[in-house]
């Protein structure tokens, strides 16, 4: 049954890069913009949303011995497909990602989706399942790309916020990467921690 | 000499871990313990090296077959292949060394470490020497990131942090003051 579930938990409640803490990699090393951080962001949704249809599809007639290998190939060969596209219609952008997007193959999250639901669900859900772990990912993201972005370079997207003024370009170089991810990992915690709370006050109360 | 300043630049300017983000998921996973941080390290440098070897003379296969678009699919084919053929020779020849580097072998295959120099060397045109030093000096960095962060991490795991950084979080800025240590290095070459 397709249930919208499958969609919201993967995009808040199991988000894969600030719950799950999965595809560190990309999230590190792609996000010195909000733009790049974009691009990675939904160059991977493709991925994830096309393998998912595969292999949901193929789940039946794949023997158990052998998935893994097999799983690899069909995201190797959707990643070739999207690596090439992005060459031939956005060289800029193919250009700064680099090597990233060949290495969406190795991306966890794409193998834990497609070994933890879509081998096991029909395909309707597993298209919720990846539309909500994509664009998780694809926001989160986008998050960490925008704060770099804005502190280091005081613009997002490109677009001018508050200029020269006020800049830290630390947070473009490496160290920022992870300085900014362990800050924002901290913030959801707290945010976390304070919902569990207030559940078991209201859980008390009753 | 130009080999030697390769071979720097590869372990410690451009640390894989620290300055070019590959591989940080073993990072994070294996770093608790001292001793499992010099096995993971051991395997990689072992492995990043004979990939990067093989992998410069099948991509001189592909590019004469006229192939090259197949190289995401090949590699990581033949990246997980070799993996599983590393762990079956060990066993067989050096039982010591298997026992040592046993556990961390298979999750090597998606260390994305391994295949991105591999496409690195590819991308950056390196000549087999070159590669192979490129690919070595990465896994001694690689292995030399992970040996100091798990010491830090051993040291911090008796320290009381604020419950928000628990985890993963105080992790990630502990790699980030590291990494802003060896940014230091960058004036070496």
């Amino acid at each position: 049954m397709a249930d919208i579930k499958n969609f919201t938990n993967g995009l808040i409640k199991n988000n894969p890069t600030f719950v799950q803490v999965l595809g560190i990699c990309p999230t590190l090393a792609t996000t010195t913009s909000a733009k790049n951080a974009l691009g990675m962001g939904l160059a991977t949704l493709f991925a994830l949303l096309l393998s998912n249809i595969v292999i949901s599809l193929i789940r039946k007639i794949v023997p158990e011995n052998v998935r893994i290998p097999i799983y690899i190939v069909v995201i190797a060969s959707f990643v070739t497909v999207i690596d090439l596209l992005m060459h031939g219609f956005l060289p800029e952008l193919w250009e700064s990602l680099g090597i990233f997007i060949p290495l969406i193959v190795v991306n966890c999250i794409i193998m834990g989706r497609a070994e933890a639901f879509a081998s096991k669900n029909g395909v309707v859900d597993s298209i919720f399942d990846a539309l909500g772990n994509g664009l998780g990912f694809t926001g989160a993201l986008f998050l960490v790309g925008s704060v770099r972005e804005l502190i280091g370079n005081g613009s997002i997207l490109g677009i001018n916020v508050w200029g020269n003024t006020f800049k830290i370009p630390l947070l473009i170089l490496a160290p920022g990467a992870f300085l900014t991810l362990g800050m924002l990992l901290a913030m959801f915690n707290t945010i976390g921690n304070a919902k569990k709370n207030q559940k078991k006050k209201a859980g008390a109360k009753k | 000499m130009n080999l030697v300043l390769l071979f720097i630049s590869a372990a410690l300017i451009n640390n894989v871990l620290l300055s070019r983000f590959l591989g940080e998921c073993p990072f994070l996973g294996i770093s608790k313990s001292k001793d499992s941080a010099i096995g993971m390290g051991l395997a990689v440098i072992f492995v990043i090296t004979l990939s990067g070897a093989i992998t410069w003379f099948l991509n001189e296969l592909l590019v004469f077959l006229g192939l090259e678009y197949l190289q995401t699919i090949v590699f990581i084919l033949i990246i997980a292949v070799l993996v599983q053929f590393v762990e079956l020779f060990l066993k067989k020849t050096s039982p010591s060394l298997y026992e040592a580097l046993g556990i961390y072998l298979p999750l090597i295959t998606t260390n994305c470490a391994i295949l991105g120099m591999s496409l690195l060397n590819i991308r950056e045109n390196y000549n087999f020497i070159e590669a192979l030093i490129n690919s070595f000096g990465s896994g001694c960095g690689f292995a030399l990131a992970l040996i100091i962060f798990s010491a830090i991490r051993e040291k911090m795991q008796l320290n009381d942090v604020p419950k928000a950084f628990e985890g993963t979080a105080l992790a990630l800025v502990t790699v980030g003051l590291l990494s802003l240590a060896f940014m230091g290095f960058s004036g070496l070459v």
